[in-house]
């Protein structure tokens, strides 16, 4: 912090978009309440806040793809409104997402220009015309690579540039970065800084959302904080410390009433030793114990679900040991892990979690048709007394059980989802951000049904990005950053603070006055 | 958490047997099975004959018992094309061993054992490479039929024993064939599996979303490696009946049934995209298709004809409930 450049140079003090008292609702969640938004031709403004507090939701207004229910946005000074991504790509406003949609299959010119290739007399392709552009775009921000080059061909960082040169290639007056560094190594970020610099100097105003602090204070020129929705406050870079912002951005009014919990756990149940893999997580160790709630605390990308995936036999860890009750278990995949008493209940429920197409009572059974089952012939009725008798522990709303899990609504289908695991009467049960994208009254149904099933003495891992739930919930958190282990907390140093400093990696841990 | 909040009453079904019966594809089906049925006793005065009825049965009985296992791998989500193919290699596998004096025990050996491995063959490919199974075994068309024309050439393998003639042209009694014992019996036994069984369900849960029956603990490569085996296997007591029947094995032998045997999946309402279908469906289906064959050559209408029939009845079938829909939605509006 102490090292930063005199970066205003100058800066044109009226912005070129303002948002005002933006307003945006889902169905059960309020995801922006009124909020502000400027951003100033020539400067980098940083979005700062946590998961949930509503950066993705401005970004997808700003770029057309939903359409505000409150508020104004005005480009130079006229209030707009956007009905498509088009118009928004055509007002100037464009965005490079953490994984924006390429083709691989394409050379790095057709990227570029797909949806707006210079066209010959004929109204075909003009490929020479096209590739002169490409090329001029890509020796512009320096891209070490050729317009012919198939797409496929590239590295994630190459691949950056090219949805940059896209962005570019469309005239923008407005860039939006999302977490462009998420997946770059040192280097390349390095790179993508001078490109930043390159893209103010030509008068653009950049909107960069960002968790990592040293990059926003490195290259942001101000600042916005977003907290639950709600604007917190924004300002110039220069005249806010680290450690401030931390504050605007956790510092909450804790509105959330979490399940009071005794602290007594039990004997070691679940032990990891040395967990390894080639590129998502490293050198792994911890403990869970009976009764206990695990929590599991990290950035997008710290490698949290890739581990627990190798916990259930997913993906293989390239080494390390597990041990249930003090005996060493291989797990290679996930009927093995449920044959130990292990369950995981994905963040992905459509995809990954409930078998949508199948009645409610047939995905609370699968695993456990073992046991429902004689000789493996089915046994309906044992089925739905099983199904019966889940779905009422966990109060699920349905209109039957032969009814499609794709009908239900999210929460419920998330409690499909465990009603499916605790039939199993597992050990170990592991939540990956069990209660994202699902309302209020669900949330809280969700957290006592948990501290309920530790006190009955299962052990819980909860991988949470929402920090009064990771605080409010767990016995002791760990902290990943990078595929590592960045710290174990639990007690007094259990706060919102230091979860994300941790998780950002932020050294300095002297509260508060700084610079 | 129980005894706090009220229990909610989640009611098992809201639909009965009957009413989900009424509603069904298969009931549809049964009523076009139906009308064919009486249409066809209308127009051809041969047609209500129990003899011809039951010659006419040969023109499904063989591709039945693939098409049973056929619903099993489709509802999986994978497809099997080289099914006839299969047929081609087991039976000039059969052939071969007639000329070394085989007898109708080791020829039965022979045909299963050539329809396992190829079965095999298709699942390695599939389960443990992870190639998409319409490329394999598309792949597997040409190469398994290719090696029968490469042992047979223009020749033909005959000289079955007699006894051999039991499977293809035997009759158990009176009018019914062996070959309806074993349609019988396959139907059954794979209605039970895939209705009744672990195995099934696993089937309809892998079908609908593999990544989910993966996550739910379901041996989603194992269950697969396992249909493509018992496709094989199928297409070798189909090579067997075949063989029998016919009395001789050229490489030609059952060109082109792969898609006859997919027709009859698909229109027996099996979701060509995988998870859901049934057995009962394909049941019906298989009579459907071998009644409107039995008919139109009853009628002396040409074999092209046939084909244009049964390809306008596949999209018919298939088009009607989605049109009723367009239809109903429209009067909505």
């Amino acid at each position: 912090m102490t090292t930063r450049t005199a970066a205003s140079t100058s800066p044109n003090d009226t912005p070129i978009v303002s948002m005002d008292m933006i307003t945006k609702t889902f169905p059960g969640v309020k995801a922006l309440d009124q909020v502000k938004l400027d951003l100033y031709p020539g400067q980098v403004t940083a979005l700062v806040g946590e998961n949930g507090a509503g950066k993705s939701t401005t970004v997808k207004i700003l770029t057309g793809i939903y359409v505000p229910d409150g508020g104004t946005i005005r480009i130079n000074g006229d209030a707009i409104a956007f009905a498509s991504p088009n118009e928004a790509a055509a007002a100037g406003i464009t965005a490079i997402h953490q994984e924006t949609v390429l083709f691989d299959e394409l050379s790095v010119a057709e990227n570029i220009y797909i949806g707006h290739a210079p066209r010959t007399r004929f109204g075909l392709i003009d490929k020479a015309a096209m590739h002169r552009a490409a090329t001029k775009l890509l020796d512009d921000i320096g891209a070490p690579f050729s317009a012919h080059t198939p797409l496929r061909d590239l590295g994630i960082a190459n691949k950056h540039l090219v949805a940059i040169a896209r962005a570019l290639s469309v005239d923008a007056r407005v860039v939006i970065m999302d977490e462009p560094t998420a997946a770059l190594s040192h280097k390349e970020i390095e790179e993508l800084y001078a490109l930043v610099e390159t893209l103010k100097s030509q008068g653009k105003a950049i909107l960069f959302i960002s968790h990592k602090f040293d990059e926003i204070f490195r290259i942001a020129d101000r600042y916005t904080v977003f907290r639950d929705g709600a604007f917190v406050g924004d300002g110039k870079i220069a005249d806010i410390s680290e450690g401030d912002l931390v504050k605007m951005m956790v510092g909450r009014s804790v509105d959330q009433i979490f399940p009071t919990r005794s602290h007594d756990v039990g004997e070691e149940v679940l032990k990891i030793v040395g967990y390894d893999h080639p590129t998502e997580f490293a050198d792994i160790n911890f403990t869970l114990n009976r009764g206990e709630i695990l929590g599991f605390y990290g950035l997008v990308g710290a490698g949290r679900s890739e581990f627990m995936q190798a916990l259930f036999g997913i993906t293989k860890p390239a080494k390390g040991v597990c041990r249930i009750n003090g005996d060493i278990k291989v797990i290679r995949s996930p009927a093995d892990a449920v044959g130990n008493g292990i369950v995981y209940v994905p963040e992905d429920r459509g995809k990954q979690g409930a078998i949508i197409g199948l009645p409610i009572f047939q995905n609370i059974t699968l695993p456990s048709l073992g046991k429902t089952s004689r000789n493996g012939f089915l046994k309906l009725a044992e089925e739905f007394k099983l199904a019966r008798e889940y779905s009422q522990r966990l109060d699920l709303r349905a209109a039957s059980l032969d009814q499609d899990v794709g009908n239900l609504s999210g929460g419920n289908q998330q409690k499909v989802v465990i009603a499916k695991w605790l039939a199993t009467l597992p050990q170990v049960i592991i939540l990956d951000e069990p209660t994202k994208g699902i309302d209020i009254g669900s949330k809280a149904a969700v957290h006592e049904f948990m501290a309920e099933l530790a006190a009955q003495g299962l052990s819980v891992i909860m991988v949470s990005s929402e920090i009064p739930e990771v605080i409010g919930m767990s016995d002791r958190v760990i902290v990943m950053r990078d595929g590592r282990i960045a710290a174990e907390l639990a007690g007094d140093d259990l706060t919102p603070e230091t979860l994300v400093r941790h998780a950002a990696g932020i050294s300095t841990p002297t509260k508060g006055a700084a610079a | 958490m129980t005894d706090t909040v009220q229990t909610r009453h989640v009611p098992d079904r809201l639909q009965g047997r009957a009413a989900r019966l009424l509603k069904s594809w298969e009931a549809l089906l049964l009523g076009v099975a139906i009308a064919i049925f009486v249409i066809n006793s209308f127009a051809s005065p041969y047609f209500l004959s129990a003899w011809n009825l039951s010659d006419a049965t040969f023109n499904f009985t063989e591709k039945a018992m693939i098409a049973f296992a056929m619903a099993l791998l489709i509802i999986s989500g994978e497809i099997d094309l080289s099914v006839a193919s299969i047929i081609a290699l087991a039976s000039t596998a059969m052939g071969l061993a007639v000329q070394h004096g085989a007898g109708t025990p080791e020829l039965v050996v022979i045909g299963l054992t050539v329809g396992l491995l190829c079965g095999a063959f298709n699942g390695f490919f599939v389960t443990v490479l992870g190639l998409p199974s319409i490329v394999v075994t598309i792949g597997t068309m040409s190469l398994f039929r290719g090696i029968s024309y490469i042992i047979l050439g223009d020749d033909a393998f005959r000289g079955y024993p007699a006894s051999f003639a039991w499977f293809g042209q035997g009759y158990i009694y009176w009018v019914f064939t062996v070959e309806m014992l074993f349609f019988v019996v396959i139907a059954l036994v794979y209605g039970v599996l895939l209705h009744k069984t672990n195995f099934g369900r696993a089937v309809y849960a892998i079908g609908n979303n593999p990544t989910g029956a993966l996550f739910s603990g379901i041996r989603v490569a194992r269950v697969k490696f396992i249909l493509f085996l018992l496709t094989g296997v199928m297409s070798g007591i189909a090579a067997i009946c075949l063989t029998s029947r016919l009395g001789s094995t050229r490489p030609s032998i059952a060109t082109g049934m792969e898609l006859e045997v997919v027709t009859m999946v698909v229109l027996g309402g099996v979701n060509i995209l995988g998870g859901s279908g049934t057995i009962p469906g394909v049941v019906i289906a298989a009579f459907v298709m071998g009644l409107v064959t039995f008919g139109f050559g009853l009628l002396n209408v040409p074999g092209i004809v046939m084909s244009i029939f049964i390809g306008l009845l596949l999209i018919g079938v298939i088009a009607l409930p989605r049109l009723w829909a367009m239809v109903a939605a429209r009067r909505k509006s």
